[in-house]
């Protein structure tokens, strides 16, 4: 998460509708081949796109592998490290309706940036109880890490400058499958 | 809508849309009580102090827990029998609390208006935990994410709150937070309990039980104190409670099936409450306790949670 | 003080407008004062050999003022204010002559009180000070005071002010035993039972406020039997502060039926409403309390038609600490002296509210006369009591600059035009407006 700058203009289209589409399964597969079957993984979502994103990647498992996997929503305004520098915090409900107990959490978000968001999710999941692993699903890694946090599936490597935006668009969000990268238009 | 105020001191100075920030955060808290490790760290290093002026046992209780949950450095300052009995004004307790540099104090006090004058002195967030018979914030903010919960929504709901209006801060708070969020309100009670002018609060007025009670969505009985009976405002609590005392037979005669009783507490069971409504199966008097917690999470984290200087500059 | 002492000197206040009610004059004119004493007024006077001029064009030039219902707190409560502090607000506010009331400590309820009082008015007061005595033995409302000693020692009327004597039997003996002295009882008008532990006037404010309300019926059901009880006995009796529209319609119709009743009225009743308690300032605390708009309106209506017989500040000093509190258990009262004819001019004259003449009228001639008093005129050999007013002057009303002990003024930060401009006590000035 990062302050946009007030008017940004789309500089490239990173995946259209059916790279994204592909990313998704590649993931699916990885997922299912790294854990050896579908065998008490669960998913979790980052608010908002990451929850999206995880209801795909268990649809995909289940027509791949027949296998039914939870879907949790994560929210973790609580936990943020920069409750100091935003205004009043706006927090929605997480609802993890499963024990994540011995359970290998795939946590699933849209953009990994900084890495600070998965900091707190990290924390936050761990509050709620003792996974047995977690892991990291991203569909679009953008480089400028300031944690050590590394993601375990990763749907498209993306190097781009600080004063870009990557923007996920999903269909049941933004009327459309795609990712674009966008730059400050110029005063 | 954004939340920006530095204090929490009336439900009437609220615009609709800040009452349904308070009680979507509200809702979206009450995730944490079914957690195992209930404790998150959206307030860690910060100082909530609660300043009690009156006994409450239960809302000073809830809003400590709220803020141990959220991580909040909690002091609870009981001014009943402390430096308030040697003499010591109230502002100048509030200049000693200010000294200790508290992010967020909640005030309970018997005078009406305390809690402002708290604000006034005080450049830290106040919330007002009840004062004398004007306002009581979160009370009404638990009530009314328990109707939400039960009945959906707020639009067009009818309440009736029954009992000592004149001395009640609950009922203040709930009629303007009622009113603004479009469900109509009557109050009742015999004509020495209600307030002169209650209906230019807004809400209707009623000296019959029965007929405030008919076909609507939820019933708020309030306490009686005892006290009312030797001021002359009531003859016997015999009578009141003969007139005034819901009851399963009343119920079952003109409320709807599907009514909501709702009681700020403690009950005082068989006055205003007989013992069969206050535990049947209409009560939500529980559910109103445990939506406590969530709401007071939700005032502490709006008024501490967020950037201090954007809060505090309003 | 004797004004008299002082040495005698010719003053001539030179072209303002002369407005003295009681000589039905209202124009340019000069106002020759000689020997502590009014000698002449009229248009163009001849400048005497050696007299000290005051060129007071575009001034306003009226009888001294009068403030007959005023709280000095000297003996007892010092703190809040002194004589000497009391009469320099009362100078500053434009004020020749203060009534202060008996509940002070030790209550003015023997003629030792009384003789302090007027000697420490003597030696360390600005204006003239009379004392009002109590009617009861420590304002306890059980037994008389020694009214005819008070009298004899210099007490121009009767009060227990502050509390109301709630027994009416008593009360009948005081307006009789009084009598003969030629000097009022001055009802504090509120029934205790009916105003119970209220710290406002009941109303929509005092609901939505949760503060418990004085009704407006607490005062009309006093004034009702006090006006009964003047009736009765055929004594005279002043009605301090009266605050509702009740209390004004029985006034008015106790007037018609010929009863001997005289009324007063405070700015703060005249100018502010139970509206100004939300701010939860305990400054907008008093008794009786701020009422309704409508009582407001009917005060002054009373006031321009002579129902109100004169405005009186109830000047009530009280220290910070017993102000800045929870209001339910702050003090009562507000100080006046320095804001009344301020806010008196900007809030009522000068809107065409009030017109100068009744203004000056119901705070010099009418006082002076109901109380029978010197003063209140500028007829030749009248007292050469003077209030100054530039009509014209603004300012923003500032606690901070008060020459009384206390602060505690609802008008805090009110910008207003029309302030006193100098005071003149027996010939003297005893306060000018400093220069900007």
């Amino acid at each position: 998460m990062t302050a946009r700058p007030s008017r940004l203009r789309e500089k490239a289209e990173v995946l259209d509708t059916a790279a994204l589409d592909r990313a998704l399964t590649r993931i699916a597969h990885e997922i299912l081949e790294k854990n050896g079957g579908a065998k008490d993984v669960t998913f979790v979502g980052l608010r908002t796109r990451g929850v999206t994103l995880a209801q795909r990647l268990a649809a995909k498992i289940a027509s791949i592998d027949g296998a039914s996997l939870p879907v949790g929503t994560l929210d973790i305004t609580l936990y943020r490290d920069d409750l100091d520098m935003i205004g009043a915090p706006v927090v929605r409900a997480t609802d993890i309706p499963f024990s994540i107990k011995d359970k290998t959490v795939v946590l699933v978000d849209d953009v990994l940036f900084t890495g600070r968001t998965i900091r707190a999710a990290l924390d936050a999941l761990i509050d709620l109880g003792r996974p047995k692993m977690i892991q990291l699903a991203i569909l679009v890694d953008r480089g400028h890490r300031e944690l050590p946090i590394r993601p375990d599936y990763i749907g498209k490597n993306l190097p781009t400058s600080r004063r870009e935006a990557v923007a996920v668009r999903l269909t049941e969000h933004d009327g459309e499958d795609r990712v674009v990268i966008e730059e400050p238009e110029e005063a | 809508m954004g939340w920006t105020r530095k204090d929490l001191l009336t439900i009437r100075e609220l615009e609709a849309a800040e009452i349904l920030t308070l009680v979507d955060t509200a809702a979206s808290l009450q995730e944490i009580a079914t957690r195992e490790i209930k404790k998150v760290p959206a307030l860690r290093g910060k100082t909530v102090v609660n300043l009690f002026y009156e006994n409450s046992t239960r809302t000073r209780t809830s809003f400590e827990i709220a803020g141990k949950w959220l991580s909040a450095d909690v002091i609870n300052f009981s001014a009943t029998g402390s430096s308030a009995a040697k003499g010591e004004s109230f502002v100048d307790t509030a200049r000693n609390i200010a000294a200790m540099s508290p992010d967020v104090v909640v005030v309970r006090h018997s005078s009406s208006g305390a809690p402002a004058l708290l604000a006034r002195e005080l450049s830290c967030s106040i919330v007002n935990a009840g004062d004398g018979a004007h306002e009581h914030p979160t009370q009404a903010l638990l009530d009314l994410l328990t109707i939400r919960e039960k009945k959906g929504h707020f639009e067009g709901l009818s309440v009736a709150i029954v009992g000592d209006i004149a001395h009640s801060r609950v009922a203040r708070s709930n009629i303007h937070g009622m009113k603004k969020l479009g469900m109509t309100v009557t109050v009742a009670g015999p004509p020495t309990l209600i307030p002169p002018y209650a209906q230019e609060l807004g809400c209707k007025v009623s000296y019959r039980l029965e007929d405030a009670i008919r076909d609507v969505d939820v019933i708020m009985m309030l306490r009686l104190q005892q006290e009312r009976m030797h001021a002359g405002l009531i003859p016997s609590l015999r009578e009141y409670s003969r007139y005034w005392g819901l009851t399963l037979d009343r119920l079952a005669a003109h409320a709807r099936p599907d009514v909501l009783i709702m009681h700020p507490g403690p009950v005082n069971r068989g006055v205003e409450l007989s013992p069969e409504v206050a535990d049947g199966p209409y009560s939500v008097i529980l559910d109103q306790v445990s939506k406590g917690v969530a709401v007071r999470m939700a005032v502490l984290l709006l008024l501490a949670g967020g950037r201090s200087g954007e809060a505090q500059a309003q | 003080m004797t004004p008299e002492r002082h040495l005698p000197m010719t003053l001539l206040i030179r072209g303002g407008r002369v407005i003295d009610p009681a000589g039905s004059v209202d124009g340019v004119q000069d106002v020759l004062v000689e020997n502590g004493k009014i000698a002449r007024v009229g248009a163009k006077l001849a400048v005497p050999q050696g007299a000290a001029v005051i060129d007071a064009a575009g001034m306003w030039v009226c009888p001294g003022f009068i403030d007959m219902h005023v709280h000095l707190r000297e003996p007892g409560h010092e703190y809040k204010e002194t004589i000497a502090s009391g009469t320099r607000a009362a100078a500053a506010g434009g004020f020749t002559a203060v009534c202060c009331m008996a509940n002070t400590q030790p209550v003015n309820d023997n003629r030792a009180v009384t003789d302090y009082i007027r000697a420490k008015a003597e030696s360390e007061g600005v204006v003239r000070v009379y004392p009002i005595g109590a009617v009861t033995r420590g304002l306890e409302g059980k037994e008389l005071a020694e009214l005819a000693e008070l009298a004899e020692a210099g007490c121009v009327a009767f009060s227990d002010d502050g509390k109301c004597v709630m027994n009416a039997e008593l009360y009948r003996r005081a307006m009789e035993y009084t009598l003969p002295f030629g000097a009022p009882v001055i009802s504090h008008a509120e029934d205790h039972t009916l105003a119970h532990a209220g710290s406002m006037h009941e109303g929509v404010v005092s609901t939505e406020l949760g503060l418990q309300g004085i009704p407006a019926a607490a005062e009309d059901v006093m004034v009702a039997r006090d006006l009964l009880l003047a009736e009765l006995t055929g004594a005279h009796v002043h009605i301090a502060h009266l605050s509702t529209a009740g209390a004004v319609r029985l006034v008015r119709d106790a007037k018609a039926r010929g009863v001997r009743v005289t009324a007063e009225v405070t700015p703060h009743h005249l100018l502010l409403t139970e509206d100004a308690v939300r701010s939860w300032d305990a400054n907008t605390k008093m008794a009786p309390p701020l009422r309704s708009t409508r009582d407001a309106e009917a005060l002054l209506e009373a006031l321009v038609d002579g129902t109100i017989d004169c405005v009186a500040t109830d000047h009530a000093p009280h220290a910070l600490s017993e102000k800045e509190g929870e209001f339910d258990h702050a003090a009562n009262g507000v100080v006046g002296l320095e804001t009344a004819v301020t806010v008196l001019i900007d809030r009522l004259v000068r809107p065409g509210r009030l017109s100068v003449a009744t203004l000056v009228s119901r705070l010099s001639r009418d006082p002076a006369r109901l109380l029978r008093l010197p003063g209140g005129s500028l007829g030749a050999g009248a007292p050469a009591d003077l209030t100054l007013i530039d009509p014209d002057g603004a300012v923003t009303i500032d606690p901070a600059r008060f020459k009384s002990k206390s602060r505690n003024t609802p008008f805090a930060g009110w910008a207003a035009t029309g302030r006193p401009w100098k005071t003149i006590v027996a010939g003297k000035v005893v306060w000018e407006c400093p220069p900007k």
